[in-house]
């Protein structure tokens, strides 16, 4: 915050060194601290109902979460770029519907094609949203929202008042959210390797790091020359595409899918986004809390259905977690700076 | 005008020119850059400097006129165009990314890769710190750059160049927000630049600075070049009349009747920023509080005001203890402040020049609760016509205005609720040589009138000038005290950084 002397420069540097470790501790605790809330959530709840740790329950919940937290990973890419994507719950119900409404119309159809059309949909939805946040200059709380709405008017004049029902998918399609390799879900493997590579790539590509530093401050991005524009625009892109393959997940997961799919889910995602870390004006965070915000908040909303909560009560109880979580990360924060200024008190006096 | 030397130009722009709507911003400026040269350029604000800066670092694109780098004509289509011609500008505020590390901040979009084209952290920090150590300064490549001091900032932006190989190196007003001390270990990097061949173009309004450390001079004015030269055989007071086209007058010695204590601060503590600070200002008085940036000068503007907390102490407004932490309290009481940083802090960008200037009387506007129009109008143009702001309209955005004229807005702001206690932090930062005179002048009139006025400053001639009585603080405390007549610029330097002094321990 304030400059210091040449006189104390050498105590200075030490000091700032030793802020830094203390800072990236904090940093990693705060990842770690989502995991703690994670596994505290999961012992009272298991103490007071065992019935929520039996094993087809977890793999319910790791399954539910892995769709949110594929969602995650898109909407941190977007979100780092100090934007936001509000039309992923359309896109999804939009791409749950059609990709779904392919194995009625074309018997035989290869599951692959179908998660192809389910990515293609995405794609086009985010090129759309990520061109008018671009090009056009309109800020991506709006785009997006009008994206939200237009994609969900669609949605229900394709769908109409009818729904497609599990009978009418193939049994293979249907098995791909419930095959388990030792107890594991393999869908929630695969994501998992999926976020794992996304947060990779956020950390160690220099395109990946430049999402980072657009977020942090655009204006400094186009100085030094980053290519702010095609970089927010695949954002949008890869947010878009993963909406879209969720969306297909998403078919096969419930199986019945009416116009009303995916609804509200933008908001969820943006919560677990935001429990997991990601500062919401872009610049900070990783891929790898946005998901582990993801299982958490899906395994909070568990929590309270095993537990009897009169789901009434779910999205109060949801919010006033989040607020809580988000308290908790700016006290932190607050009692850090704090910290530092005084232990430059005693260096400096 | 241009004097010819041996060395081949490495850099230069000819006849260019380049208007932004109506205005011309730059009519048919030619400068040329030498190879281990230090090339100095003046003018005041809205000569056209930044106009300039930014079409050599590819920002804009000029109208008309060429430019070329070794002899070799370029179009420099974009920033990243000009950084890889080996140009590089250091503004005068860095504009950094907070949330990256500060070796992330030299090598953004070149960081070193290891295989599959994955950057390779530990090369890169280890990169910078090679840098910081050639540069002879402290910092640690790997801490986040939220936080640095501007100091720091344009050191990692010396050390961006640097990394980059830049062989041209353009210093906007590097100086303006440094410390002496800062400025001499400025001085110092600088000159290990040119002395490794790079050419500099270094934008200052301290002239002496100029003096000290350039040979070559540009002076625009108005957009057109009026002087490009040698600097021998030129005298600082040639140079303004180069740059304003006129002299400038001496102040006016009035005499001052001084009054009871406005303000009175009572050993005020904020741990870790400043401690044990007492001090007073009187009705018609200009106190200074002097000191290096970042010791605490700021902050404890800001603790009177109410911003910021602080943890010991009491603050006294016309013998009546002030709230803490309450800046509606201290307005309440009659304290205005005008902060060290204009744009952000001072001024609301967006909104029009007249909105700024009622932003805080808007309570005595009023008629039932909503604020009469006519009566808003007519009290933004008194007070922009009690000041000289020189404005198109006043519903035009603050933009349009010099930084001068923007910063007679924000004193117009406070002036406008008659304060018995103006505390101005840096008020002439970045200010032409002219409009600073008319600054100066105002807050001499004001405290003729019986306003009490502290203000905080880094430019010593200001400090000197101004100031009735001078406070020095160093490291969050008081350390001294001037009467105006016993003040010189060593005296407050020393003061400053405690030499001549034990140590502190």
């Amino acid at each position: 915050m304030t400059a210091t002397a040449d006189s104390r420069a050498g105590a200075a540097a030490v000091d700032s060194a030793n802020a830094r470790r203390l800072v990236d501790l904090v940093f990693r605790i705060r990842e770690f601290g989502i995991v703690a809330v994670l596994a505290l959530l999961v012992l009272v709840t298991a103490v007071i109902e065992p019935r929520f740790v039996d094993l087809t329950n977890i793999q319910f919940i790791l399954v539910d979460a892995t769709i949110f937290a594929l969602l995650a990973l898109g909407e941190t890419m977007v979100v780092l770029t100090r934007n936001v994507d509000l039309s992923v719950g359309s896109i999804l119900g939009l791409s749950a519907f059609l990709s779904a409404d392919l194995f009625g119309r074309h018997h035989g159809i290869s599951i692959v094609l179908v998660f192809a059309v389910g990515l293609a949909i995405g794609v086009a939805c985010g090129l759309v949203s990520g061109f008018l946040t671009v090009v056009g200059r309109v800020p991506s709380l709006v785009v997006t929202l009008a994206m939200l709405y237009i994609l969900r008017g669609i949605d229900t004049l394709v769908v109409g008042g009818g729904q497609v029902v599990a009978s009418s998918l193939p049994n293979s399609f249907i098995e791909i959210p419930r095959k388990t390799l030792a107890g594991i879900p393999v869908l929630a493997i695969v994501v998992a390797v999926v976020i794992a590579a996304g947060a990779y790539y956020l950390h160690s590509f220099r395109s990946g790091r430049e999402l980072y530093a657009i977020g942090s401050n655009p204006d400094a991005a186009r100085l030094a020359g980053i290519p702010a524009g095609r970089r927010v625009f695949t954002a949008f892109v890869v947010s878009g595409g993963i909406a879209g393959i969720a969306g297909v997940l998403y078919a096969a997961r419930y199986g019945t899918i009416d116009s009303t799919a995916g609804s509200g889910y933008e908001l969820q995602v943006i919560a677990a986004v935001v429990v997991g870390g990601v500062a919401i004006f872009g610049g900070s965070g990783s891929a790898v809390g946005a998901a582990f915000g993801a299982l958490l908040l899906n395994t909070i909303l568990s929590a309270l259905y095993v537990l009897g909560v009169s789901p009434f009560w779910n999205q109060a109880i949801a919010g006033a977690l989040l607020l809580g979580a988000i308290a908790l990360d700016r006290g932190i924060s607050l009692q850090l700076a704090a910290t530092l200024r005084k232990r430059r008190t005693h260096l400096g006096a | 005008m241009l004097v010819m030397t041996d060395s081949q130009p490495l850099h230069s722009l000819e006849h260019a020119s380049k208007a932004f709507a109506a205005i011309r911003a730059l009519d048919d400026v030619s400068l040329e850059l030498r190879p281990a040269e230090i090339h100095a350029l003046v003018g005041e604000n809205g000569a056209g400097k930044s106009t300039l800066v930014k079409i050599l670092g590819g920002v804009h694109l000029p109208d008309s006129g060429a430019l070329s780098i070794d002899g070799r004509e370029v179009v420099l289509q974009g920033p990243a165009a000009a950084r890889d011609a080996g140009v590089a500008i250091i503004y005068q505020e860095p504009i950094m990314f907070p949330d990256l590390t500060v070796a992330e901040n030299i090598f953004i979009g070149r960081q070193p890769l290891r295989s599959g084209r994955r950057i390779d952290a530990r090369a890169m920090t280890e990169r910078a710190a090679a840098i910081f150590e050639r540069l002879g300064v402290p910092l640690d490549p790997a801490r986040l750059a939220r936080g640095l001091s501007i100091a720091e900032q344009q050191i990692v932006e010396i050390a961006k160049a640097l990394s980059l190989n830049a062989r041209v190196i353009v210093m906007d007003e590097p100086t303006a927000a440094l410390s002496a001390v800062e400025v001499e270990r400025l001085f110092r990097v600088v000159e290990t630049l040119r002395a490794s061949g790079a050419a500099i173009l270094f934008i200052s309004h301290r002239l002496e600075e100029i003096f000290a450390l350039c040979t070559q001079v540009t002076v625009l004015r108005d957009g057109k070049l009026v002087l490009s030269r040698g600097l021998d055989g030129l005298t600082a007071a040639d140079l303004v009349q180069a740059m304003v086209g006129r002299e400038l007058p001496d102040r006016v010695l009035q005499e001052q009747s001084i009054g009871d204590a406005v303000l009175s601060v009572e050993r005020l503590t904020r741990e870790g920023v400043f401690v044990d600070v007492s001090l007073e200002v009187r009705a018609g008085e200009i106190v200074a509080l002097a000191g290096l940036v970042g010791s605490g000068r700021s902050e404890v503007a800001c603790a009177i005001f109410g911003i910021d907390r602080y943890d010991e102490g009491g603050v006294t407004v016309d013998g009546k203890p002030l709230r803490r932490a309450s800046p509606t309290a201290a307005m309440a009481a009659g304290i205005g402040l005008v902060p060290e940083d204009r744009r952000q802090q001072g001024l609301v960008m967006e909104m029009s020049i007249g909105r700024n200037i009622t932003l805080a009387s808007l309570m005595r506007l009023r008629r039932a609760g909503f604020i009469r129009a006519a009566a808003e109008r007519r009290f933004a143009r008194d007070w922009a016509a009690r000041l000289q702001v020189r404005y198109g309209r006043l519903s035009s955005p603050m933009t349009s205005l010099s930084g001068g004229n923007q910063q007679k807005v924000v004193l117009a702001k406070w002036l406008g609720r008659r304060p018995s206690l103006l505390i101005v932090d840096e008020p002439t930062r970045g200010i032409d040589v002219g409009t600073k005179g008319e600054v100066h002048r105002l807050l001499e009139e004001l405290a003729a009138e019986g306003v009490a006025i502290l203000v905080i400053s880094s430019e010593l001639p200001e400090v000197l000038r101004l100031a009735d009585r001078i406070l020095v603080m160093r490291e969050g405390r008081l350390v001294a005290e001037f009467a105006h007549a016993d003040a010189s610029e060593e005296s407050i330097v020393a003061a400053a950084t405690g030499q001549g002094e034990p140590v502190a321990a």
